[in-house]
């Protein structure tokens, strides 16, 4: 019935398909005109744009670095801009800068998202830049393009994908971090005698529902090393690798025996950090950089989150899924001084006092990406928690930092298992079928 | 809206000149014919080049920077997507139930408001305000109401000792939480054309009944009803439009979930194209082409066959 209103949206749509699809349809993203500003006036002074995501810590961290950085670069001056994370950005992301209207430097995912943006074609390579050495393996390896070159700068701390637990109840209860999953189970079953809600789900926020599977990825990796360039090469499924399934299964286990907060299908991720802050839950499934928002949602309680990998099969691989941080990247259509001011702003992160006004926005959640940067000693605890394991080597990197594809729709499908509409085994083999679209679409050889 | 009533009546372009009359065809008119020259060309640029174009690229695997010719394989794929097997059954579930409620209700509430009661100026505003509401407005105002634990309305039910559903975090129920809300939001638009409908109808009919001592009710049905046809095939035709293209609502509430349990076809597409296939949305945007026009045009030659010889 509402048909006029429904009319210009098809309207704008077709208008918005025609755009892309001349765009599509071979014009050089050169060729649209540079962006340039007129603000040629004096002699040496430059204005660059840095485009990074809103978040009330992105914006705080991005103010607080401007501020810095003017102050040791007075020529230069910094333009904040910011946009919207998730899906929603990425496509904000390809379509500026196949209209060659990207800012200057912009904050945006390493891993399987950096892949999609072709930073071959897209990006200024970062190998010859001077702090190359002083940054951490996994994140280089995961910043790279398929031509083996660096194409990003550092931005960010590292963070863990496990479980965040409330460590007064662990204290009250007696309990030990689980090393493996039949421990964790058990600990689940004594918190409900308890009566506390042993495990937090929050499937108001869906992409909170996918950490059973993507935080498992240690344990996968710790029984089939060669997991990921199987997977690439469309060799080994989910749905047909016991230890790729166990994180689907283990969704399965914990929803029927119950464990799951009441209001687990409606609660957002701010209820779910609130919860295992106050108590009300023990365990939340999570990226620990979640935990730079406990002061916001429940003062005083950043001491009381700890945080430990998920457990798999054996204790003697008990480790950390890790996220290597975000990348800073300068678009290829950057040139002369504005170039020259871009990565002086990409180098001044790898400095301590590009850290420090980092951390003033967003409290750290792990170890700094580069080795010129220290921790402030005020970190919390969660934090102290996810160094200790990267620190020990018992820590590798997500899937998606090791393999170019990623299925969009795993959330969901996450979701689908936990409210019991599939069994674990049905949701890995949707899942097989969701990631075979991602990587026909990435044109990778053995998909089709 | 009155270009979308347009579609359903006959085409703005003059009747075919007889045979004998002058070449130039002037009679069929009193403009030249390249008066249609501005619109013919912004509706070229804007409708005909895109939907093309949109058909070529259905056929490719395209992102923002190059296209490779697949052939059939994205229509492949689009329908072996678990979600749009329940999108495509949602859809229909979705078209049928909010476009049937709008009709019934709609229709209670025209003959309502169409008798002479206190208040009825402002009761056919009230009515009608919904529709002035932005979709997404009103998508994340109920979403808030139809919390299962904090929402207003299960503790507007638990005051007077009814458990309310847990509306949209079952998937079993949550397309038909979404459709009461859209048919919240629609049905005042139907009925202000029900309305239309029924004042256009001459009272001497209703006066001629009363003396032949018809009740009201079969005044309703053998001369209401009848005569205001050609709004039922209006709201019918728009609603039914409407609720297969359904998307803004769905998104704003459930984002298609809980899972895909609420996914339309609508949904699925945008899903895709959020996701980077771009070639397999455009496939899914053809499919709902069709199968829209599969339905509306056949219908709309249905509920239209009578009108002439009213």
């Amino acid at each position: 019935m509402r048909s006029s209103k429904s009319g210009r949206r098809s309207a704008a749509l077709t208008a918005l398909a025609t755009v892309s699809m001349l765009f599509a349809a071979g014009c050089s993203a050169g060729s649209l005109g540079s962006s340039e500003e007129g603000a040629g006036g004096e002699a040496g002074a430059v204005t660059i744009t840095f485009l990074h995501g809103s978040t009330d810590t992105d914006v705080a961290s991005a103010k607080a670095i401007i501020e810095a950085f003017h102050a040791a670069n007075p020529n230069i001056t910094v333009k904040d801009d910011s946009r919207p994370g998730g899906s929603d950005g990425d496509n904000l992301v390809k379509t500026r800068l196949s209209t060659g209207e990207m800012a200057e430097v912009f904050v945006y995912n390493n891993g399987s998202l950096l892949q999609a943006i072709k930073p071959e074609q897209n990006l200024v390579p970062m190998d010859d830049q001077p702090w190359v050495s002083t940054l951490d393996k996994t994140f280089v390896d995961s910043t790279k393009a398929a031509d083996g070159k660096l194409y990003g700068g550092p931005w960010g701390t590292m963070q863990g994908g496990g479980v965040l637990y409330h460590i007064p109840t662990y204290k009250k209860l007696g309990l030990e971090i689980p090393q493996t999953w039949d421990e964790f189970m058990k600990n689940n079953e004594e918190i409900k005698k308890a009566g506390i809600d042993p495990v937090i789900q929050s499937y108001g926020e869906t992409w909170t529902s996918q950490l059973f599977v993507l935080g498992d990825y240690h344990n996968v990796e710790a029984q089939v090393p060669d997991f990921a360039a199987q997977y690439t090469a469309g060799k080994m499924k989910y749905a047909n690798t016991p230890a790729a399934l166990e994180g689907f299964k283990h969704i399965q286990q914990v929803q029927e025996a119950g464990y799951f907060n009441k209001n687990y299908r409606s609660a957002e991720l701010n209820d779910g950090i609130k919860m295992v802050a106050e108590g009300k839950g023990v365990h939340y499934p999570q990226l620990g950089g979640v935990t730079a928002n406990i002061e916001n949602v429940a003062p005083g309680k950043s001491n009381d989150v700890g945080f430990f990998p998920l457990p798999g099969n054996d204790p003697a691989t008990f480790g950390l899924t890790v996220w290597p941080g975000a990348g800073l990247y300068i678009p290829k259509t950057v040139e002369g001084d504005k170039l020259d001011a871009a990565k002086k702003f990409v180098e001044f992160m790898t400095t301590q006092p590009g850290c420090d006004a980092l951390a003033k926005g967003s409290p750290p959640t792990g170890p700094f990406l580069t080795s010129n940067c220290k921790l402030p000693s005020d970190v919390s605890q969660a934090a102290k928690d996810t160094q200790s394991y990267i620190e020990s080597g018992k820590a590798s990197p997500a899937l998606e930092f090791k393999s170019p594809i990623k299925g969009p729709a795993l959330e969901q499908i996450c979701i689908q298992v936990g409210t019991r509409q599939v069994s674990g085994e049905k949701g890995a083999a949707l899942y097989d079928e969701d990631v075979k679209k991602q990587a026909q679409q990435l044109g990778l050889p053995g998909w089709e | 809206m009155a270009s979308t009533l347009g579609t359903t009546t006959t085409p703005p372009i003059a009747p075919v000149a007889p045979e004998g009359t002058t070449t130039r065809g002037r009679r069929a008119g009193p403009y030249p014919y390249w008066f249609y020259i501005p619109a013919a060309a912004i509706y070229t640029v804007l409708f005909l080049v895109p939907t093309i174009s949109g058909w070529y690229y259905s056929f490719t695997r395209w992102d923002l920077f190059s296209s490779t010719w697949i052939g059939l394989k994205n229509y492949q794929t689009f329908f072996a997507e678990q979600a749009l097997v329940i999108g495509l059954r949602n859809t229909l579930i979705y078209a049928t139930m909010t476009s049937s409620l709008k009709v019934v209700i709609g229709m209670l509430l025209a003959v309502l408001l169409t008798a002479k009661i206190v208040a009825r100026g402002y009761l056919r505003s009230v009515i009608f305000f919904p529709v002035l509401v932005s979709t997404i407005g009103v998508g994340m105002t109920f979403t808030v109401l139809m919390d299962p634990e904090k929402g207003l309305i299960n503790k507007a039910l638990g005051v007077i000792g009814i458990t309310g559903p847990d509306w949209l975090v079952n998937p079993k129920i949550a397309i038909f939480s979404i459709g009461l809300v859209d048919v919240w939001q629609g049905v005042g638009l139907a009925t202000v054309i029900f309305i239309a409908g029924i004042v256009s109808i001459p009272s001497d009919y209703y006066e001629a009944a009363e003396v032949d001592g018809a009740t009201r009710f079969y005044s309703f049905l053998h001369i209401t009803l009848p005569l205001a046809r050609p709004a039922i095939a209006t709201v019918i035709t728009l609603s039914l439009i409407g609720g297969l293209r359904s998307f803004d609502l769905i998104w704003a509430m459930t984002g298609g979930g809980p899972g895909f349990a609420s996914d339309t076809i609508g949904s699925v597409i945008y899903k895709q194209y959020q996701a980077g296939f771009y070639g397999l949305s455009t496939a899914g945007s053809v499919v709902l082409f069709l199968l829209v026009s599969a339905i509306i045009v056949p219908l709309t030659w249905w509920l239209n066959r009578h009108e002439v010889d009213r």
